[in-house]
């Protein structure tokens, strides 16, 4: 079965090196999926993959056999922004930009994840579902680095549409 | 078709108050911020080139020797693997900022422990970089390198103060202290890595890549390259962060330019992160010696600051430490000095607020040492020391805002001038402290040049060579020419990174919107005197907005009068004797709360307020997120970033993002930020000085202080880790 990116087909890499990040930004020649590390340390490559962010630098391309994998290009485009992409837009999420297409990534992920009572380390009773508390996006975003320091304007877009959404 | 305006004198007319549009300053968003956040901006590795190879460097695993020679043979029958290029034009270091001519070559002989020595060039990147690793190479390791800058030679910088007497001012003041801090080196690391694409087509050489000062990367290159420089083209339309690491030319550009040209072909050479950490630009470790002395009201007699920085052998760079301690603060007794030590360590170079970003916490820091000395509150010590002219060169200060800074803040904060013993607040086992800290970021300015065309349908082009590095350059550059020629932004098209435009100064030293947005103001106020004559008006008359001119109380269509043709202009920013004529800068003052965990030592920063005064605000969105991303670095500075080197072999052992901690979003609480009213039109014609550094220019100080006054550690050394906390917390 091929790989499906955001909807389209693509042919498995015949090398099994290739990460799925690779994978996504040359092969497909999706490039809105960034590179920051190709470690897992910055969440830059995040996608998602069925619906659930993983780092796609840690994912070699050949294990995604039959996977939906969802990247920036998927959330919304030019002409019609998701509502978290507009947030970014309005609220100066991002400066350079090389971090935001894996924190738009990450933040359609947490929504989800808040909406379906996954607790986090900021989450003081797991029993309970957890609440949109700042501390608790911030948790859960914290493995999206951005050197340009954009976080107070990251989380006020992700706060104002987790709001609306949950 | 050139319109120059010399900076002689400051230029006081504030022109931009009294236009008709209405959109400077206003807190517009980035016309470029739609491809960004819908993954549409191309930065430099994303093109997508036919027959593009691919190149992955190979670096030495030792500090200081020569490699012999290299074993080509050993990767060139794995697959895919095209060739080894070892060529003598490699670079062995980033070219420093401005440096304006080749960064060092001849990489077989290694001066620092990562250091390129080649680079493999193969179809794919996986083919690239498994050979790279297979590359087998003779060299041989000198035992005398040198990784401790304490016990290496050094030299005195050129600049130094020595003003009357410290040493007896230090005897006769009512209070004073003699101080001792370090803080350790930084990385830039900005979220992309180094990355190039480069093109030749047997006449130009064409690279993509993730520069900040195309003017001068145009000719580090081609003077790298042995080419002239109207036969090379640099493109760096988005920049995925810089913060100084990409002012120079760095090597992935120069090797991908040696083998597209050998190879006709266009060369991929992206750096890995570690490559980035082990090659690129480091911020100099500091020692610093901080001597402070007051008369009974607080008043700074003596001021000493005195800093020891390291660089590698022949690096002109070194961390100007006391760069604003120069004329921060009065005291007519000084000595301030800067000694470079010659180490093997990765090239020094600059890091987002070279000199202040280090040189200013541990002043500020000593300042709180000095007002719990006299009993002031160090708000009023501040305030107290504001000196009325440069200390030592007597010169006056254009719009200085300092004073304004430190109240409103401590407003808009809750400062409590109250008595300042450590240990008041508590929360279970969090001890709640609070700490202010001065800012101040000199002002620079550099020649500019940029193109502004009125086309006949009335809309604008802005055509220059500068960059966006993230700091707002898309937004503020169409926001000036929307301004000066009467429409919206959204009429102006902005076009930047790319060496064919005119040029100008690039991104760094916070320079950009100050020099590039004069250029772009210049060439807009000569546009409107071309309209004024064609309409026979008097210049000042003449009133753009919407579309429609108005003068003497008539009115006609901009699209009108232009009848069919475009007028196109260049504006040619050039600094003058404003620059030696007044002590420019930018100041602010940070104000934080932490928390300090009595048991682990761990500190979190709870809020944080800055207010800043940086001449004329552009953009009211893009200032506040520079200043926001400044105070960010701050938390980084004051409690995380450190580069660890291993003392026997010199390596960098936190080389990745895991081992190096940039602050996570976790670790930032809600900031406030306030830009304080000003006008500056000593510091540029559009009264605006720069804001990209400032926002992180004392405020691990202000964090630093906080500890103190939360938990009564007292620490000198940054950053402020749990185990030194801890280690300086008094017992109870
Ligand atoms: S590139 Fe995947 S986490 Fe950094
Ligand atoms: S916007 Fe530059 S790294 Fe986040």
């Amino acid at each position: 079965m091929p790989i499906s990116i955001n909807h389209q087909p693509y042919d498995l890499p015949d090398d099994p090196r290739v990460s799925l990040l690779d994978f996504i930004r040359h092969d497909a020649g999706q490039s809105g999926t960034k590179k920051g590390c190709d470690h897992g340390q910055c969440g830059a490559c995040t996608v998602l993959v069925n619906g659930v962010r993983i780092n796609s630098c840690l994912s070699l391309a050949v294990m995604h056999d039959g996977d939906e994998v969802t990247t920036i290009e998927g959330l919304g485009t030019i002409d019609q922004p998701s509502a978290l992409q507009k947030a970014f837009l309005e609220h100066d999420g991002f400066q350079c930009g090389y971090c935001t297409p894996g924190q738009i990534c990450s933040a359609t992920a947490l929504i989800e994840e808040i909406r379906a009572g996954w607790p986090s380390d900021a989450t003081g009773d797991v029993e309970q579902a957890p609440k949109l508390t700042d501390e608790e996006i911030r948790e859960r975003m914290s493995g999206n680095l951005c050197r340009c320091g954009a976080y107070p304007n990251i989380i006020a877009a992700i706060r104002e549409v987790a709001e609306t959404e949950l | 078709m050139t319109a120059l305006f010399k900076h002689d004198k400051p230029d006081n007319r504030n022109v931009l108050d009294h236009t008709a549009q209405g959109i400077i300053g206003q807190p517009l968003t980035r016309p470029e911020g739609i491809l960004k956040v819908t993954g549409n901006a191309t930065y430099a590795a994303e093109y997508a080139f036919d027959e593009c190879l691919e190149g992955v460097l190979v670096t030495a695993p030792f500090a200081k020797g020569q490699v012999n020679s290299i074993d080509e043979k050993s990767v060139s029958s794995m697959p895919g693997v095209i060739k080894v290029i070892t060529d003598k034009r490699l670079t062995a270091r980033a070219a420093q900022g401005t440096a304006n001519e080749a960064p060092k070559q001849n990489v077989c002989e290694v001066h620092y422990w990562g250091q390129p020595i080649a680079l493999v060039v193969a179809e794919t990147f996986e083919q690239a970089r498994d050979a790279a690793k297979h590359l087998k190479f003779d060299y041989t390791e000198d035992t005398d390198a040198i990784f401790d800058p304490e016990a290496a030679d050094s030299e005195t910088e050129d600049g130094a103060t020595q003003q009357g007497d410290l040493a007896h001012a230090m005897k006769q003041a009512d209070a004073s202290v003699d101080l001792h801090y370090s803080t350790e080196g930084h990385a830039s690391a900005a979220m992309e890595p180094h990355a190039s694409i480069a093109q030749w087509d047997g006449d130009t050489l064409t690279v993509h890549a993730s520069l900040q000062m195309l003017n001068y990367n145009i000719t580090e290159l081609a003077d790298a390259m042995g080419l002239k420089e109207g036969k090379v083209r640099l493109l760096s339309p988005f920049v995925g962060g810089g913060f100084g690491s990409k002012l120079g030319v760095s090597q992935d550009v120069v090797a991908a330019s040696v083998a597209a040209m050998e190879l006709g072909r266009p060369v991929r050479v992206v750096m890995s992160r570690q490559q980035v950490f082990q090659t690129i630009m480091r911020r100099s470790e500091t020692t610093q010696r901080l001597r402070l002395a007051a008369d009974a009201d607080g008043k700074l007699t003596g001021f000493g600051h005195e800093a020891l920085v390291s660089n590698l052998p022949n690096e002109e760079f070194a961390e100007p430490v006391t760069q604003s301690s120069e004329f921060l603060y009065g005291g007519e007794n000084r000595v301030l000095q800067i000694e470079v030590a010659r180490i093997n360590r990765m090239t020094a170079g600059s890091v987002r607020a070279p000199g202040e970003a280090v040189g200013m916490p541990a002043l500020e820091a000593a300042m709180d040492e000095l007002a719990e000395k006299a009993g002031i509150d160090p708000v009023e010590l501040r305030l107290r020391n504001i000196p009325e002219v440069h200390p030592s060169e007597g010169t006056p200060f254009s719009s200085r805002k300092l004073a304004e800074c430190l109240k409103e803040g401590a407003a808009k904060f809750g400062w409590d001038s109250g008595p300042r013993t450590p240990r008041m607040q508590r929360e279970g086992e969090w001890w709640i402290g609070t700490g202010v800290a001065s800012a101040a970021r000199v002002h620079n300015v550099g020649e500019a040049k940029a193109r502004v065309t009125l086309q006949a349908d009335g809309t604008a082009l802005v055509q220059t060579d500068m960059t966006d590095i993230g700091t707002g350059t898309y937004a503020i550059l169409g926001q000036i020419a929307g301004e000066m020629l009467g429409m919206s932004r959204d009429d102006v098209l902005v076009e930047l990174g790319d060496t064919k435009h005119p040029r100008g100064p690039g991104s760094g030293g916070s320079w950009g919107a100050a020099s590039s947005g004069s250029a772009v103001f210049v060439a807009c106020e000569a546009i409107a005197e071309e309209i004024a004559s064609l309409l026979g008006a008097a210049k000042d008359d003449l009133t753009l907005k919407d579309g429609i001119a108005s003068w003497g109380g008539q009115t006609r269509p901009v699209t009108e009068i232009l009848d069919g043709k475009a007028i196109t202009k260049i504006g040619h920013y050039e600094p003058g004797d404003t620059e030696d004529d007044y002590a420019a800068s930018s100041y602010g003052a940070f104000f934080a709360e932490v928390a300090v965990n009595q048991w682990t030592g761990e500190t979190r920063v709870r809020r944080m307020t800055g207010a800043f005064g940086i001449g004329r605000v552009l953009n009211e969105k893009t200032a506040r997120s520079q200043c926001l991303g400044g105070m960010v670095w701050c938390i980084g500075s004051a409690l995380t970033e450190s580069l660890l080197f291993d003392p026997v072999d010199g390596h960098l052992v936190n080389c990745d993002l895991a081992e190096y901690h940039v602050p996570v979003h976790r670790d930032v609480p809600d900031m406030d930020v306030i830009l304080v009213e000003e006008r500056d039109g000593a510091a540029s014609p559009i009264q605006a000085k720069g804001v990209g550094e400032l926002g992180m220019c004392g405020g691990a100080g202000a964090i630093a202080n906080a500890i103190y006054n939360a938990c009564g550690a007292r620490l000198h050394d940054f950053p402020m880790t749990p185990d030194r906390v801890l280690a300086a917390m008094p017992a109870d």
